[in-house]
C-alpha cells in the first residue's frame, strides 16, 4: 500500500479530536500509512480565504510543501473546509502569475504537484470498498444510519472531481461494507449552516433541524459524518435545535471513521465515542452481536 | 468579346461606402470591356429590362453584374441574359455587397476592393465557355421518412396531388409523438380525435404504400432518380393474414417489459399491438423479449392465433424503391433529464415526464385517464410543473428553446383541475413563450381561471418527505426561495434530435446542425428545401415544432414535391467535372475521393482505363479536381484557368527589377 502524507488540520486537535483519532486507526487498520506532515500550519481556510486569496493559498501552500518535502503525491485530510482551501490553493497556483504571488510569501517556494484528497476519498479509491469489507470482523449488523456529507465535501464538482455531487455514495458504500444498513438521505449534500454557526444561531437550527427532521423521517439510529463542523452543529448543538424548534431529537451523530473502527474492531478507546454530545450507547445497542463461532 | 458590367446601387446598401460610379469608370478600361454603368436595383425590373437593352445595343456578349451575393440572385441574372439571347453561363456576378459594402466602412478602400472584385469577374468571364444542361427523367413517387404528424400531411397531400408516396415509419405504427398525446392546445381537442382520421386515410390511401417497423438502409441517385433502400425489420408475423384481433397479446405469458407507447408506466406484452388506434393494426413480436425467441420454447401465440400468421424465423427484408423525391419528417425525441443531478435522477418515481402526463391524463393511457402517481396509484392533490427541461440551458449543451413546453405545461396545468378540482398546480418557469394564434390567452386561462401558481425561477433540487417530495426553487420575482410540498412533479422536457438522425443525414446528404437538428436551406426563404435537390424537410426534424407548425410544413414541402414532380424531366446542372481523356492515366484518385460516388473508371477503346463523370450525379464540388495528378479532370465553369485567371486579376504579376533603386 502506498503511503500518503496526513494533514489533520486544527479542529483534529480540539473539537473533533476522534475524528484524528479514529481517522489514524482506521488507516492503520487497513494497511493504509499516514505520514503526518512535520510542523504544519494553519491551511488559511477560515478567515484568511474571506480576505486575502493570496495569503490563504500561501498558507495552505506551505503545508503543500511540507508534504511535497516528503516525496508523497498525495495528502490527506479528514476536514472537507482544510481540503478545499488546500485543494483551491493546488488548482489556482497551477497559473503562473498567481504562483509568483503566493511563492512571495513564502520562505521557500511551492514547485510541488501535490494533490490534496479527503482520507475519505483516499480510503475508498486507494485502499477500496472491497477491501475494507474483507477487514471487517465485527459487521455493524441491526445498525440503520443515513450518511450526511456536508455541501464541501464534493463540491464544487469540477475542483473537488471526486463522487457526485448531488448523490454522492462513497460514505455510503462504506458503511454498507461495514455491514450497517444505509437509508438513502435525500438531503446528504445539504447546507447545516456553519458558516453561520456564530453570528445567526437561528439559521443553524433551522438548516440543522431539517437534515434531524429527514434522518427522523428515515427512522434510522444514526447519523455519519465527514465533516467536524457538520458533526458539531449536528450533535453539540442538538439541544439547541430541540430548544429552538421545540422538538427532541435523540439522534447520535458518529464520524464515519469511528463506525468504521468499531466494524474493524479498533480498541474503543481510539475512537472516542464518549466524546460524543447525543448518548451513542442506545444506537450502539441496536448492533447485533456476531454469531458465536462454534 | 464584348462585355457590359453594370454595377449595382443597391438603394444606399452598397452605394453608401462604395463609389459605384468610379467602379463603373474603371470597370469601362478592363480588357475586352464594351460597357459599363451603374444601376440603382440591378435585380428591379427596369434593372433587368436595362441589361437586356444594353446587350442589343452594344452587342454585349457577356454581363458581369457587381451586386449582392450570387445565393441571393445569380438565378434571377442568369435568366435575365438568356431572355437577351445569351448562353446564361457567359454571365458572372462580383459580390461587392456582403463582400465589401456591408462589412467596410471605409469608402475609398471599399471601391478599390469593388474594383478589383469587377476585374477578377471580368477575367473569368472571358474565358467562360457556353453550357447546355442536360435533361432526365423524373420519377413520379415520393419517398416520406418518418410518420408523425408531418410525414402523415406531406404523405396525405403528395397522394391527393396524384403522386405515388411510400411512407417509412421506424415503430410499429404511424402517429409519431401526437398518437401519445391526450388533448392538444390551445382548444383542448382530443389528440387522436383529430390525428385518427388522418391515420386511417394514410392506411387506406390507394396511392400510399406504408412501411412501419422499417428503416431507410441507403440511398442513392439525385433528385428525379433517387433509389432507396428500406430495411423492414422482422416482426414475427405475416401481417398479410394478422387481422389484429388482439388474442395474442391477451395470452402472450411473457408481459415484463416496458411498454414503450406509454413511456414506461406499464408493461407490455411481448407480442403486441401498440393503442387501439394503430395504423396498421398489426401485431409485432418484440424479439427481445419473446420467451419464443429467447428461450426457444413456449410459441402460445402460435397456437392460438385464429389465422396462423405467427412466423418466429422471420427475417429482416430488403425493399428498394426508385423515387424522384424525399420528405424527411424524422421528429424529435425527448431530452434525457437524467442529465441533472437534482430533479433524482430517477431515484423518486414520482418524478415523471410530461409525455408520461399525457399518457396518465389519456383515456386510453394505462390509467384510463385518472391521474394516478406511480409510486402507489394515489390521486396527488399537488402538482408541480418543471419547465426548461433541457431548454434554454447551456450547462448540458440545450441552449435552444424548444418552444412548445411553455405550451403544454399550461394545458396540463388546466387538464390537472379538469380532471382533480380541488388539486393545485404550482408552474416553475424561466419566461412564458406563448407566440401563436390563441396561445398567450391560453396561458393566462391557466394562471388566471384555473389557478395555477406561476413561479419565476429554476428548481434546485427535489427531495422526497414523508409521502411527498419537497420541491425547491427560487422565486426571482420575490426574491426568495420556495419549497412546495408536491404529491407529483412533471417535468417539461424539451426536444432534442431524434435518434439516428445524424447517421440518416449522412445518407440523405443533409447537413445536421450542432444538435442534430437538419439544416434547411435558406432560414426563412427556403425553410423545407435541403441543400440536396430533391429532398426536403418537414416537421420537428429541422427544429423543435409545435402541431400547426409541423403541418404547415408537411404541407409545404408537399408543394414543392408537386412541383418538382409536375415537370416529366428536369435539367441537370452543367456545371459539373469533366475528364480529358487524353490526359488522364487512370489512376483512379477521383474515383476514391468523389463523395457523391459520380466517377467510375472506364476502358477506352485501347483498353486503358479512364475516369468517366456521371453528369447527374456529379455536385460539381471540385474535390477530384484537386485531386487530380494530371489536371486532367477539371470543374466546366471553375477550371484552373479562370481561377488562375481571378489570381491574376488580384495580384498582376509583376516583372522584379533586380538592381537596387
Amino acid at each position: 500500500m502506498s503511503k500518503v502524507a496526513y494533514y489533520p488540520g486544527c479542529s483534529g486537535q480540539s473539537t473533533s479530536l476522534e475524528y484524528d483519532r479514529s481517522t489514524r486507526a482506521v488507516c492503520a487498520a487497513v494497511g493504509l500509512e499516514l505520514v503526518d506532515v512535520p510542523d504544519w500550519s494553519c491551511c488559511g481556510s477560515s478567515p484568511a480565504h474571506t480576505v486575502n486569496h493570496v495569503l490563504s493559498a500561501a498558507l495552505s501552500a506551505r503545508n503543500l510543501d511540507l508534504a511535497h518535502s516528503l516525496g508523497v503525491d498525495v495528502l490527506a485530510t479528514p476536514c472537507p473546509s482544510c481540503l478545499t482551501n488546500l485543494r483551491n490553493a493546488a488548482v489556482e497556483m497551477e497559473d503562473e502569475g498567481f504562483r509568483g504571488q503566493v511563492n512571495a510569501l513564502l520562505d521557500r517556494p511551492y514547485v510541488g504537484r501535490v494533490d490534496p484528497q479527503s482520507v475519505l476519498q483516499v480510503l475508498v479509491e486507494q485502499v477500496g470498498v472491497d477491501e475494507v469489507a474483507r477487514r471487517v470482523t465485527r459487521p455493524l449488523t441491526g445498525l440503520r444510519v443515513a450518511c450526511y456529507y456536508g455541501c464541501i465535501m464534493n463540491r464544487p464538482p469540477e475542483r473537488m472531481r471526486f463522487d457526485d455531487h448531488e448523490n454522492p455514495m462513497a460514505m455510503d458504500r462504506l458503511m454498507e461494507a461495514a455491514g450497517a444498513e444505509v437509508a438513502l438521505f435525500p438531503l446528504k449534500v445539504e447546507c447545516c449552516g456553519a458558516s453561520f454557526g456564530v453570528p445567526r444561531g437561528d439559521i443553524v437550527a433551522r438548516l440543522s433541524g431539517k437534515l434531524l427532521d429527514a434522518a427522523r423521517g428515515l427512522g434510522v439510529d444514526a447519523i455519519v459524518t465527514a465533516c467536524p463542523l457538520c458533526q458539531m452543529n449536528l450533535d453539540l448543538r442538538q439541544g439547541q435545535i430541540n430548544a429552538a424548534l421545540h422538538e427532541h431529537f435523540r439522534i447520535p451523530v458518529f464520524y464515519y471513521t469511528q463506525l468504521l473502527g468499531l466494524a474493524l474492531d479498533v480498541p474503543r478507546s481510539e475512537l472516542g465515542l464518549d466524546r460524543l454530545c447525543v448518548d451513542p450507547r442506545l444506537a450502539l445497542g441496536k448492533i447485533k452481536a456476531p454469531a458465536p463461532v462454534r | 468579346m464584348r462585355i457590359g458590367v453594370f454595377i449595382c446601387h443597391c438603394g444606399s446598401n452598397i452605394a453608401g461606402t462604395v463609389d459605384v460610379v468610379a467602379v463603373a469608370q474603371a470597370a469601362a478600361k478592363f480588357p475586352e470591356v464594351a460597357y459599363a454603368t451603374d444601376t440603382m436595383y440591378a435585380c428591379s425590373e427596369p434593372g433587368q429590362e436595362a441589361i437586356v437593352q444594353a446587350v442589343k445595343e452594344h452587342q454585349l456578349d457577356g454581363v458581369v453584374v457587381a451586386s449582392c451575393t450570387p445565393r441571393m440572385h445569380e438565378p434571377t441574372f442568369r435568366r435575365t441574359v438568356e431572355r437577351a439571347g445569351i448562353n446564361r453561363y457567359f454571365f458572372e456576378m462580383a459580390n461587392i455587397r456582403e463582400h465589401v459594402s456591408w462589412i467596410g466602412k471605409n469608402a475609398e478602400r471599399n471601391t478599390v476592393k469593388a474594383i478589383e472584385l469587377v476585374r477578377m469577374a471580368v477575367e473569368k468571364l472571358r474565358r467562360n465557355r457556353p453550357l447546355i444542361p442536360k435533361r432526365f427523367d423524373v420519377v413520379k413517387r415520393v419517398l416520406v421518412i418518418g410518420g408523425g404528424v408531418a410525414g402523415i400531411q406531406a404523405a396525405l397531400d403528395c397522394a391527393d396531388g396524384g403522386q405515388e408516396v411510400v411512407l417509412v415509419e421506424r415503430e410499429q405504427s404511424i402517429g409519431g409523438k401526437m398518437a401519445k398525446l391526450d388533448k392538444t392546445f390551445p382548444t383542448i381537442d382530443c389528440s387522436s380525435c383529430v390525428l385518427g382520421p388522418k391515420m386511417v386515410d394514410v392506411g387506406q390511401h390507394p396511392k400510399i404504400t406504408l412501411h412501419t417497423l422499417a428503416e431507410i438502409e441507403s440511398v442513392s441517385g439525385y433528385v428525379g432518380n433517387f433509389q432507396v433502400t428500406i430495411r423492414k425489420k422482422a416482426r414475427f408475423v405475416d401481417w398479410s393474414k394478422c387481422t389484429g384481433c388482439g388474442l395474442c397479446m391477451e395470452k402472450c405469458p411473457s408481459r415484463k417489459a416496458p411498454d414503450p407507447f406509454n413511456e414506461g408506466l406499464c408493461t407490455a406484452p411481448s407480442i403486441n399491438i401498440p393503442f387501439p388506434q394503430a395504423i396498421p393494426k398489426k401485431a409485432a413480436i418484440n424479439p427481445d423479449t419473446c420467451i419464443m425467441k429467447q428461450k426457444g420454447k413456449c410459441g402460445l401465440c402460435a397456437k392460438i392465433c385464429p389465422v396462423k400468421c405467427i412466423d418466429f424465423d422471420q427475417q429482416d427484408e430488403l425493399v428498394t424503391v426508385d423515387v424522384g423525391a424525399i420528405v424527411v419528417a424524422t421528429g424529435y425525441d425527448l431530452f434525457d433529464w437524467h442529465k441533472y443531478p437534482q430533479y433524482g435522477q430517477g431515484r423518486y418515481p414520482d418524478v415523471i415526464t410530461s409525455l408520461q402526463y399525457e399518457r396518465l391524463l389519456s383515456a386510453s393511457g394505462p390509467t384510463g385517464g385518472h391521474i394516478k402517481r406511480p409510486s402507489d396509484g394515489k390521486e396527488p392533490k399537488t402538482v408541480v410543473f418543471i419547465q426548461c427541461v433541457g431548454s434554454r440551458d447551456r450547462s448540458v449543451d440545450r441552449p435552444y428553446c424548444s418552444g412548445f413546453c411553455c405550451m403544454y405545461t399550461a394545458k396540463q396545468a388546466i387538464l390537472t383541475k379538469d380532471h382533480i378540482p380541488d388539486s393545485q398546480s404550482y408552474v416553475f418557469y424561466m419566461d412564458i413563450r406563448s407566440p401563436g394564434k390563441g396561445y398567450d390567452e391560453f396561458t393566462r386561462r391557466a394562471m388566471e381561471e384555473y389557478g395555477a401558481q406561476y413561479v419565476r425561477g429554476r428548481v434546485s433540487m427535489i427531495y422526497p418527505k414523508g409521502d411527498q417530495l419537497v420541491v425547491r426553487g427560487a422565486d426571482t420575482l420575490a426574491g426568495t426561495q420556495v419549497e412546495v410540498a408536491a404529491d407529483l412533479v412533471v417535468l417539461a422536457v424539451g426536444a432534442e434530435a431524434a435518434r439516428g438522425a445524424v447517421t440518416l443525414g449522412e445518407k440523405l446528404r443533409v447537413v445536421p446542425d450542432q444538435y442534430g437538428f437538419f439544416v434547411e436551406s435558406h432560414p426563412k426563404l427556403k425553410p423545407v428545401e435541403t441543400n440536396t435537390a430533391g429532398v426536403f424537410l418537414a416537421g420537428a426534424c429541422q427544429g423543435p415544432k409545435d402541431i400547426p407548425a409541423s403541418v404547415g410544413q408537411g404541407s409545404a414541402a408537399a408543394a414543392k414535391v408537386l412541383a418538382l414532380l409536375s415537370k416529366d424531366q428536369l435539367e441537370s446542372d452543367p456545371q459539373v467535372s469533366r475528364v480529358t481523356p487524353a490526359r488522364c492515366v487512370g489512376c483512379g484518385k477521383c474515383v476514391q475521393t468523389c463523395p457523391f460516388g459520380a466517377i467510375k473508371l472506364v476502358e477506352d477503346r485501347f483498353g486503358n482505363p479512364k475516369a468517366e463523370v456521371v453528369e447527374t450525379v456529379c455536385q460539381g464540388c471540385g474535390i477530384c479536381t484537386v485531386t487530380c495528378p494530371q489536371g486532367a479532370i477539371q470543374l466546366e465553369h471553375f477550371t484552373d484557368n479562370q481561377i488562375l485567371a481571378e489570381v491574376n486579376a488580384l495580384c498582376p504579376p509583376r516583372i522584379r527589377v533586380n538592381y537596387a533603386s
